[in-house]
């Protein structure tokens, strides 16, 4: 920015001041990279030497606390969290953009409940989870519980990144599909959800990211039992919840290090990948 | 038959955008239902203001724990917010433009490390640098403080920035017109016309210190006691559920549900009046 400008001309009455805030922004933006440098290279170093085959055995003992069942658990709760949370999100984005009228009510309120949603504790989502799908629903401490209990979490994120891959998508294509004789639900489905694909994919990678990271919420939803679940009713802890019970456990030390680097290096994955969807986006609205 | 699936296809869709008014008078009454009794029982006021929980000898005062959200809170906004900002600043006007991309990501990533990642590292790392430097036990409100800031961080961050680049490049342009360097132009003419962003960004960063559970609870003592020093150990509010749901049963119980209603509404009014603070601006 500011590039236009003659570099004499920004430079002038240099003074103090000027140069104490220069290097005040260049201070916190290298205290922000080297603290997140530090927990990565800590994690990774700290945590490789011990990533051993036996942490991916397929059971879990007290002897070996394996991760590869967490880590089965974590891709079942993904799945199933998105099978809920991704239809509703963007059937909601769609209602949002595609048929509620200007002015409609339901879209304040449907806008003011998401933001309310997206603020709300992931405890609070836990306990809530545990009084209505745990008891209330009687489907005990299970996969399906903590399934229901993330995709209300992550439905927020999934509704507003759809709503604004919908919002982005020209008006021109949706009277193009009109004035080519199609109806309003083939419009829908054949042109605007198509050409918002990167956007909504962005959002529900960034989705995924939460569910993998979270442990709140499941504790009292999906219950810690270290072993694979077997069905939607047993319970099993993911990797995150696995990772926090080793770390209380306090024995563990090694094992928790290297489960450390697996949870870490699958949010940078899914960080990586998110940011790729985006860009991909980025680049068919300019191209 | 194309009309009704039409129609059909319509109603669905409407369904699926009331899913989250549904999910949030769920919430309301599920909680309110089981908290607000126990916080009849126990009392308003000796629930709010008892300096004292403990649940063997049915005392329920949670107002250590309001305070030890409190400072942890404060403490965060206290390391999160002036290095936020200026990292927000840097990335709109002072990045080279090869070092932009990086700084992003990284970010991004630090917005998605999983809570039990930073507070395993909070664990391991934070807490016995803060005993063998400053003295005590290590898991402090220090130790909670840095690394809610650290967590609350990205948050601060992206806000801040898209709404420092929202700013017109005229305001810039005319303080450089006036004769200001580059620095007091961006800091005295963009940033105070970014304010109502940044605050935003701000007031997230909050809710978000104020929700968060895992990574606390590793690194804070979680003693129910009022701390004296920041060297102590503290309970926050969200670290009280989480301790002792497990094992709790009766009014134990109900009187966790309770403060889990204490920090919803808590949650509600710093959302309510974010959104009541945007509508102001706009």
């Amino acid at each position: 920015m500011g590039e236009a400008i003659p570099r004499q001309l920004r430079d002038y009455r240099r003074d103090l001041k000027s140069v104490f805030l220069r290097l005040a922004v260049w201070f916190a933006a290298c205290a922000t990279m080297l603290a997140l440098l530090f927990i990565i290279g800590y994690i990774l170093i700290q945590g490789i030497p011990y990533l051993r085959p036996e942490l991916f055995s397929l059971s879990y003992t007290t002897e070996n606390v394996s991760l590869l069942p967490a880590l089965i658990n974590t891709l079942f709760m993904t799945v199933l969290s998105l099978l809920f949370a991704v239809p509703a999100g963007i059937g909601a984005a769609i209602y949002l953009t595609e048929y509620a009228k200007r002015g409609n009510k339901l879209v304040g309120l449907v806008a003011m409940t998401a933001e309310t949603l997206s603020g709300v504790p992931s405890i609070v989502y836990g306990l809530f989870g545990s009084l209505f799908f745990v008891k209330f629903l009687g489907l005990g401490l299970s996969l399906l519980s903590g399934a229901l209990t993330l995709s209300i979490m992550i439905l927020p994120l999934i509704l507003r990144t759809t709503e604004e891959a919908l919002r982005s998508v020209p008006d021109s294509y949706r009277e193009g599909s009109f004035g080519l004789g199609a109806g309003k639900l083939r419009t829908v489905f054949r042109v605007v959800l198509p050409s918002a694909i990167p956007g909504i994919l962005s959002g529900v990678i960034l989705g995924i990211g939460r569910i993998v990271g979270e442990s709140a919420a499941l504790i009292f939803t999906a219950g810690t039992v270290a072993e694979t679940a077997t069905s939607l009713f047993s319970s099993g802890r993911t990797l995150s919840v696995h990772m926090y019970a080793l770390s209380s456990n306090g024995i563990y030390l090694e094992q928790t290090h290297a489960t450390a680097v697996v949870l870490l290096v699958l949010v940078i994955i899914l960080n990586g990948l998110s940011s790729l969807a985006a860009k991909k986006l980025g680049g068919e609205k300019t191209g | 038959m194309k009309h009704i699936k039409e129609n059909l296809m319509g109603l669905l869709f409407f369904m699926t955008a009331c899913v989250s008014i549904a999910a949030v008078i769920l919430i309301c009454i599920f909680l309110l239902a089981s908290g607000v009794p126990a916080i009849g029982k126990i009392g308003l006021f000796d629930f709010l203001l008892g300096t004292r929980w403990k649940p063997s000898n049915e005392l329920y005062g949670i107002l250590p724990m309001i305070i030890g959200s409190l400072y942890v809170t404060v403490g965060a906004l206290l390391i999160g917010v002036p290095t936020g900002i200026l990292t927000a600043t840097f990335m709109a006007w002072f990045c080279p433009k090869r070092l932009y991309g990086p700084i992003k990501a990284a970010v991004n990533l630090m917005a998605g490390i999983p809570s039990v990642v930073y507070g395993f590292f909070g664990l391991v790392v934070l807490v016995p640098f803060i005993r063998d430097t400053f003295g005590g036990r290590g898991q402090s409100v220090l130790a909670a403080s840095v690394l809610l800031g650290l967590m609350i961080l990205p948050t601060i961050v992206s806000v801040s920035e898209a709404s420092i680049r929202a700013v017109p490049q005229s305001y810039y342009e005319g303080a450089l017109a006036l004769g200001a360097s580059h620095e007091r132009s961006v800091f005295h003419a963009v940033l105070p016309a970014a304010k109502p962003g940044i605050f935003a960004g701000v007031v997230l960063g909050l809710g978000r210190a104020v929700g968060e559970t895992m990574a606390v609870k590793m690194v804070a003592g979680n003693q129910p006691v009022i701390p004296d020093s920041i060297l102590e150990g503290v309970r926050t509010l969200t670290t009280n559920i989480v301790l002792e749901m497990g094992y709790s049963a009766d009014l134990h119980r109900e009187a966790l549900i309770g403060t889990a209603v204490v920090l919803f509404v808590l949650i509600l009014i710093i959302n309510i009046s974010l959104s009541l603070f945007k509508r102001r601006e706009h």
